[in-house]
């Protein structure tokens, strides 16, 4: 694992998916790039009306299809577009992130940041901080780790044509 | 087989507790309806039946194999594609060959961490010598096998391609009635569904009404740790009940006993990731605007992976935990 790890290494681009919500830190995005702020271009993102529409769910399905990290940006602390949609995605990060701790995911794989409109500064800051932290864990590479688990079945190629596969060596 | 011969069923189980054999028997009276209209072809638990019997059998000659329990050895696997040959439907039958089941919390540790524990380290255990299974063992000339135990624990559809699934733990016998009754006439709903109704257990909880319009928490409770009032909708009460994110059919079997839901009828079609889903939705219950104040409320949860993905490791996004932490040297590899 760890000598495929270093093979994937060479010329492994750290991949952050990016949560932006609308009203805030998508704009300061925007802002980052009218100003020519320069900053790694590591982030895919995704616009979402409100932070608050950041399903935990969203974060492990990223993981799960190769994501090396997740990022969510949204308005202030009592700036919420929607009253208070910030909070809940505050409180459901907190939590997702015991649940990721324990199924062996680095706290620097997600991170949670408040981005106000005229921030546009933060956005390139924070997402270079980001790329250099995941830099220096390493990949994720969820699909080719469930590859690897799955090296252990002795019908895994027979998977599809299950007929063929009675018997096995015991 | 012969024109008028009944259609041929099979059961068999994997990594269980034995639970969905007894959930068969506990269809009581009606499991003489379901042995009038079926020949039982294979069920080692209940009835003398070896492999060979199965294997000399023609491929497809079985009409329906319900098979139980997650997938963690090499026999299992072998079980589970030998089944998959004999039978036209495939049926993952309960929690385990569903979604990886109680079987399946073991993925957050490996082979060799679980070894250690159950053959050196568990208080009971006496082997000075250290010795672990082996899969073949030279005995005076011979040699002894033993099935292979896998690093992680699947559901049966991460091994073989399964038809239908009937979820539980164990399934109620309303669920296998009501499945038995739709493959024997051949009502049955496109490959790939879940044998149950498709909506939230919420939905069906006889303590729907109690449940508040917005719920604000300040500690979640353990139901040991209070009297639980009947009457109340139990997440009301400040208890983890996984009705949210869970598929009902269960005719709400826990909330009317006064228990929470644990999550054992999987998710609804909607639902991606259950622990994820649960774990938005608790979150959101969150008396709490300040994080330290959030951590502090969410802490009263002991162990959200066993709480939130207690029946659905296995088949959750993240599958397993990883190793990169390498918090513990024992669960250091994945292979």
């Amino acid at each position: 694992m760890d000598a495929e790890r270093n093979a994937l290494a060479n010329g492994w681009e750290p991949r952050i998916v990016a949560f932006f919500c609308n009203w805030c830190t998508y704009a300061a995005a925007d802002l980052a790039g009218t100003s020519r702020l320069k900053y790694p271009p590591n982030a895919r993102v995704i616009r979402v009306m409100c932070s608050g529409r950041v399903d935990p769910q969203f974060v492990v399905e990223a993981f799960a299809r190769g994501a090396d990290g997740v990022l969510i940006g949204g308005c202030h602390p009592g700036d919420c577009h929607y009253m208070e949609g910030n909070y809940k995605t505050m409180r459901r990060v907190t939590l997702l992130r015991r649940v990721l701790r324990a199924m062996g995911i680095q706290d620097a794989r997600l991170r949670l940041e408040w981005i106000s409109a005229s921030e546009g500064e933060k956005v390139a800051r924070v997402i270079s901080e980001m790329v250099e932290a995941i830099r220096a864990i390493g990949p994720l590479n969820l699909p080719a780790q469930r590859a690897g688990w799955d090296a252990e079945l002795e019908h895994a190629a027979a998977r599809a044509a299950p007929a063929a596969a009675a018997g096995g060596e015991r | 087989m012969p024109q008028n011969a009944k259609p041929q069923v099979a059961f068999y189980w994997c990594a269980s507790c034995g639970g969905c054999e007894e959930a068969v028997v506990d269809l009581a009276e009606d499991i003489l309806g379901v042995v009038e209209a079926v020949d039982i072809a294979f069920w080692p638990v209940a009835l003398d039946f070896k492999r060979s019997d199965l294997e000399s059998s023609p491929d497809g000659s079985i009409a329906a194999a319900f098979i139980n329990g997650a997938i963690r050895t090499s026999e299992q696997e072998e079980m589970a594609h030998l089944l998959r040959a004999k039978a036209q439907f495939l049926i993952a039958f309960g929690a385990c060959a569903q979604l990886g089941g109680i079987p399946a919390l073991a993925n957050l540790w490996d082979r060799a961490a679980i070894f250690e524990t159950v053959y050196e380290t568990a208080a009971s255990v006496t082997n000075a010598e250290g010795i672990h299974p082996q899969t073949s063992i030279p005995v005076n000339g011979d040699r002894l096998t033993l099935p292979a135990f896998r690093n992680t624990v699947r559901a049966l559809d991460q091994v073989v391609e399964v038809d239908y699934y009937l979820p539980g733990c164990p399934p109620t016998p309303t669920v296998i009635k009501d499945a038995v009754g739709a493959i024997l006439s051949g009502n049955l709903p496109p490959k790939g569904s879940v044998l149950a109704p498709d909506v939230a257990l919420c939905e069906q909880c006889p303590l729907k009404e109690t449940k508040p319009e917005q719920l604000l928490l300040r500690e979640f409770k353990r139901p040991h740790e209070v009297m639980i009032d009947p009457k109340t909708c139990l997440l009301a009460q400040g208890i983890i009940c996984l009705g949210p994110a869970t598929r009902g059919g269960c005719e709400a079997l826990c909330p009317k006993a006064h228990m929470p839901c644990t999550g054992c009828f999987g998710p609804t079609a909607r639902v991606l990731d259950v622990g994820a889903k649960m774990a938005s939705a608790l979150a959101s219950m969150v008396d709490a605007s300040e994080p330290q104040a959030a951590e502090a409320i969410l802490a009263t949860i002991p162990d959200p992976v066993g709480t939130f993905y207690r029946y659905s490791l296995a088949t959750s996004r993240l599958r397993r935990r990883l190793t990169e932490t390498a918090a513990t040297p024992a669960a250091g590899r994945v292979r």
